[in-house]
């Protein structure tokens, strides 16, 4: 063995077994929390993270619950919160993987303010959004993105609130990272969540989460196998936009309007197509934008990732730079760099 | 050089012990600067000093008017001075509603400095003075000793060959104020030039006609016929030699968690959002990067401690600092910090309140809200500094708590001694106390499970922090389970939990001073029960007692949770006992109900700070009750 062999530390080959806690998860069955969970464990072994660097920060609800599943290091802090606190955690350990586990009520509602605020700055933070549309946790009040009409116990009458569109909130905050998921899709989901962990800069992953108690179903015109098609769009990096049982549409830019086009039609063809750019702010908006337009279907993939400096590094630097000419120690500081001696007493 | 202690006629110079002068005028006068390099000036030349600025909450308030008025009042010494004085022995008064603003604090037979082209019929209208009124000349100033000076007029004839804009030549009137008075204490002009050269570097010019302003200040005093009966003062320093520092309350707090963090081998995190009078703090470490401090100014309060919880969580000395509002936003966080059993330290600076109340004034009367202010059972240390230096010791204290009792403190301090200031012989570090964090230590395979809650003697807990292989936990807000900190309801575990917690605070009381008495017999008639800033006020009123011949002592409160062990006894050895609070009355609840005592609430909640006229007289009138 040479000395070079030494700085190597290879590390043991872990399973998603060993990123379970000795803690049964308590949400209910057929929760969409549980896939999301069982994608996590399996991704983090994936990652080569050793389980003692790995933290997970969560808020309040049902999903912020997810740390304690986990055999990571884990806070589960109070209601909204969870943004701020990762970003304390990452901003003093930097090297730390920090992941936030929240939900729509958590990061959009009572947390929106920090929601924005830590999109702008950028920490590298992978933020695990779980949107089931619904308060679950205090049993079914309706959300910041519960649609407009749907009946809960404090929207007997319908919500009249029109919802946040996340992704659109995303963008307009300045976050460098946003991709959509699905509960249902596991190997997709993970393979999002991977793209999130790779992603230096705080990534956004919104997971369309289903809760089978208090709003079974919002997100059912993306899962049959009979409109999934038709509803659904999985958008990939330089490939054009296309969707359909067959294969057989496409969406088309028209200035800066999304057209939906039939390729069955010889008037088309796939070279007419939008081609997903990540890179592209303008298309990612427009990409965003799709959920407000029935006619078009939901994007799931990466909509937008941009390198920025993070947070960390920005003030590492600067601390760096302050400290360039060596650390400066402690009788340095007590003196100060205005004192000023008294030579004698009278 | 020049020699300041010759003048080129023959005036006299009285020797005084100490004066206390205010500096008044307009916002925009400057006032603020003038009194902060009269300071610099009058410590180093090695008199004791203590100062005080007071300006209004609006950047800009209309000009002229009384709202607009900017003060900064210093006392200096040849003894101590824990005070900027009473009353003050000397006033400059750049305009009418400066005069008119401060007149009822100036001292009977005290010296009136008037800036003349303050006192127009504009700036009269504008101060409230009735039409044809203007105190210079109609008599009503007859008890003072009045120097009417065309300052802004004198100001322009030395400056109009500087090339200087009109704007620019008005904006140096406060130099040939700081020059005048500088000529009537014998103090020297080569600090201020040095100050001025170093801030000008880029425009000598603008440091030059400063200078020439000051000069012609000082040359003026020299020259006219003015002060010929008054002649000149000089305090004479009377400082131990040695290295000293000017510092306020807010920079001695910035110094001590940056002092604490290198002491216990930390990185320092600050997480804060600008609130008056508390972000100074903020903008002080902002600058302290070469010693690796961190400083995240959040979007808001909340963020600013849940961010700190973030890094103390991670192994940071985290703080957060704050004013009232701003801690009544940060409490549910705090609720967080006290069931994760984590060290932060969040420094209150208080102000009037409720709600935006008064920001810029200070006031104690967030005792409660410290104590008390939080949902559950969730006690926490408090601990309260009394002067503008002991903001470092008292944050330094707070760190060492936190860190070593794993646990959130708060450190009060309030508007008054987060922007007073006073000389600070530069500390060593040797003669700070340890800081020593309880990390735990990895944990290989095969060793006993982890337990985040086990506790040691003191009820404390380990610091887990990321990164450490093998202590791989969850914990979180919810109840967590004696030990193992599983999540747990179970309802007997709560009470322990609940009693485990208090207890852990509470025994906090074994490793902090016995409480002293400050000043007066160990036994006696009347004991003045102090916390916080007025403890200057106090100290002043009670030697001035003692020097009367009255049985009376002062024992001042760092420690307010938990009390030092033996302050019942202590309380016990005087028939009364006296509390004076900027407040409705908050710590005198505390000791009634703690000790089953009835002591005497002497209350002022104006916003400014209490005088030890007023305090003498209440413990002089106490104790003639108590003889009858």
């Amino acid at each position: 063995m040479t000395d070079n062999d030494t700085t190597i530390k290879v590390l043991p080959v872990l399973t998603a077994k060993d990123f379970a806690s000795d803690q049964e998860p308590k949400w209910c069955p057929g929760c969409g929390d549980h896939s999301v969970l069982q994608q996590l464990k399996q991704l983090l072994p994936e990652l080569g993270v050793a389980p003692e660097n790995i933290v997970f920060v969560s808020g309040i609800g049902c999903s912020s619950r997810l740390p304690y599943y986990l055999a990571t290091y884990g806070v589960h802090g109070i209601h909204g919160r969870a943004l701020p606190m990762a970003t304390g955690l990452k901003v003093s350990r930097p090297e730390l993987s920090v992941w936030v586990g929240t939900g729509d009520g958590d990061a959009l509602s009572i947390g929106g303010n920090h929601f924005i605020h830590t999109l702008r700055r950028n920490p590298d933070l992978n933020v695990v959004l779980f949107n089931n549309e619904i308060y679950g946790l205090t049993k079914g009040q309706y959300s910041p993105t519960s649609k407009i009409g749907l009946r809960t116990v404090t929207s007997p009458s319908g919500v009249i609130d029109h919802p946040f569109n996340t992704a659109a909130l995303t963008i307009g905050s300045g976050g460098t990272f946003f991709a959509r998921a699905f509960d249902r899709d596991g190997k997709f989901l993970r393979s999002i969540l991977h793209r999130a962990a790779m992603h230096r800069g705080t990534s956004l992953v919104e997971i369309y989460q289903n809760c089978p108690i208090f709003n079974n179903a919002a997100f059912e015109a993306y899962a049959t196998p009979d409109n999934k098609a038709d509803n659904t769009i999985y958008i990939e990096q330089d490939k054009p936009l296309v969707f359909g049982k067959g294969k057989n549409r496409g969406i088309m830019l028209d200035g800066f309007k999304p057209v939906v086009v039939d390729l069955d039609k010889e008037e088309f063809s796939t070279s007419d197509l939008w081609i997903h750019d990540e890179r592209d702010i303008n298309k990612a908006s427009i990409l965003a934008r799709f959920a407000d337009e029935e006619s078009l279907p939901r994007p799931f993939g990466v909509f937008y990732a941009e390198e920025r400096v993070t947070y960390e590094d920005a003030l590492a630097a600067q601390i760096k730079e302050a400290q360039k000419n060596g650390c400066w120690t402690l009788e340095e500081l007590l003196k100060g760099e205005n004192s000023y001696e008294i030579k004698s007493a009278t | 050089m020049t020699d300041t202690k010759k003048t080129t006629r023959q005036v006299n110079v009285t020797s005084k012990t100490s004066v206390s002068v205010l500096f008044a005028g307009d916002s925009g006068d400057g006032m603020q600067l003038t009194g902060t390099q009269f300071a610099n000036t009058v410590a180093t030349h090695g008199t004791e000093l203590n100062t005080f600025p007071n300006f209004p909450s609006e950047i800009r308030a209309p000009a002229g008017t009384i709202a607009g008025v900017s003060g900064f009042q210093l006392q200096f010494s040849s003894k101590p001075v824990y005070t900027p004085g009473a009353r003050f022995d000397v006033m400059v008064a750049m305009n009418s509603a400066a005069l008119k603003a401060n007149l009822k604090n100036l001292h009977r037979g005290g010296i009136i400095i008037a800036g003349t082209e303050g006192f127009d019929e504009k700036n009269l209208k504008l101060a409230g003075y009735p039409e044809g009124a203007n105190p210079l000349h109609d008599g009503s100033l007859e008890n003072y000793i009045v120097f009417p000076v065309p300052i802004l007029q004198l100001t322009r004839e030395a400056l109009k060959e500087s090339g200087l804009s009109s704007k620019e030549i008005d904006r140096c009137k406060n130099m040939f104020v700081l020059g005048l008075l500088y000529w009537l204490y014998t103090l020297p002009l080569e600090g201020t030039m040095e100050t001025l050269y170093a801030k000008f570097q880029k425009n000598v010019w603008m440091a030059e006609a400063n200078i020439k302003a000051m000069k012609a200040g000082y040359f003026f005093g020299d020259e006219t016929e003015l002060f010929a009966n008054l002649g000149r003062f000089d305090i004479s320093p009377q400082k131990q030699h040695g290295i000293y520092r000017r510092v306020t309350g807010n920079e001695a707090c910035a110094i001590a968690l940056t002092a604490a963090s290198k002491k216990a081998g930390l990185e320092l995190f600050l997480g804060s959002y600008p609130i008056t009078p508390a972000t100074e703090i903020l903008q002080t470490l902002a600058k302290k990067k070469k010693y690796g401090v961190k400083t995240f100014q959040a979007e808001d309060e909340i963020a600013g401690i849940v961010s700190s919880i973030g890094a103390a969580y991670g192994g940071a000395l985290a703080a957060t600092n704050t004013s009232g509002p701003g801690l009544a936003l940060k409490t549910e966080a705090l609720g967080l910090a006290v069931i994760l059993e984590i060290p932060l330290v969040v420094i209150n600076v208080q102000r009037g309140g409720p709600s935006t109340g008064l920001p810029t004034k200070p006031e104690q009367s967030d005792l409660f809200m410290a104590l008390y202010g939080r949902h559950g059972e969730a006690p926490l240390p408090v601990i309260a500094a009394c002067s503008p230096v002991d903001c470092f010791y008292t944050t330094y204290e707070a760190a060492r708590i936190a860190v070593e009792h794993m646990t959130p403190v708060i450190c009060l301090s309030d508007g008054y001694l987060a922007l007073s200031s006073e000389p600070w012989k530069v500390e060593s570090p040797d003669n700070l106390a340890e800081i020593k964090p309880r990390f735990q230590p990895a944990r290989e395979p095969g060793d006993a499970p982890y337990l985040p809650y086990k506790r040691d003697e003191r009820q404390v807990r380990s610091w887990a922090i990321p990164g450490t292989k093998g202590l791989e936990h969850r914990i979180g807000g919810l109840e967590k389970q004696h030990e193992t900190g599983n999540v747990s309801h179970d309802p007997e575990n709560h009470e322990l939990m609940t009693k485990l917690r208090a207890e852990k605070i509470a025994r906090i009381a074994d490793s902090i001073p016995l409480q002293g008495i400050d000043n007066g017999p160990l036994k006696g008639d009347l004991l003045v029960l102090g916390w916080g800033s007025t403890y200057g006020a106090i100290k002043t009123a009670v030697e001035q007692a003692l020097e009367q011949g009255y049985s009376v002592a002062h024992a001042h409160l760092r420690y307010i949770h938990p009390f030092p062990k033996n302050l019942g006894e202590i309380l016990g050895n005087y028939k009364q006992v006296m509390i004076p609070e900027l407040n409705n009355g908050q710590l005198v609840h505390i000791i009634r109900d703690t000790f089953l005592i009835a002591p005497k609430s002497y209350t002022k909640v104006q916003g400014v700070p209490f005088n030890e006229m007023e305090i003498l007289t209440k413990i002089t009138d106490l104790l003639k009750e108590l003889k009858s």
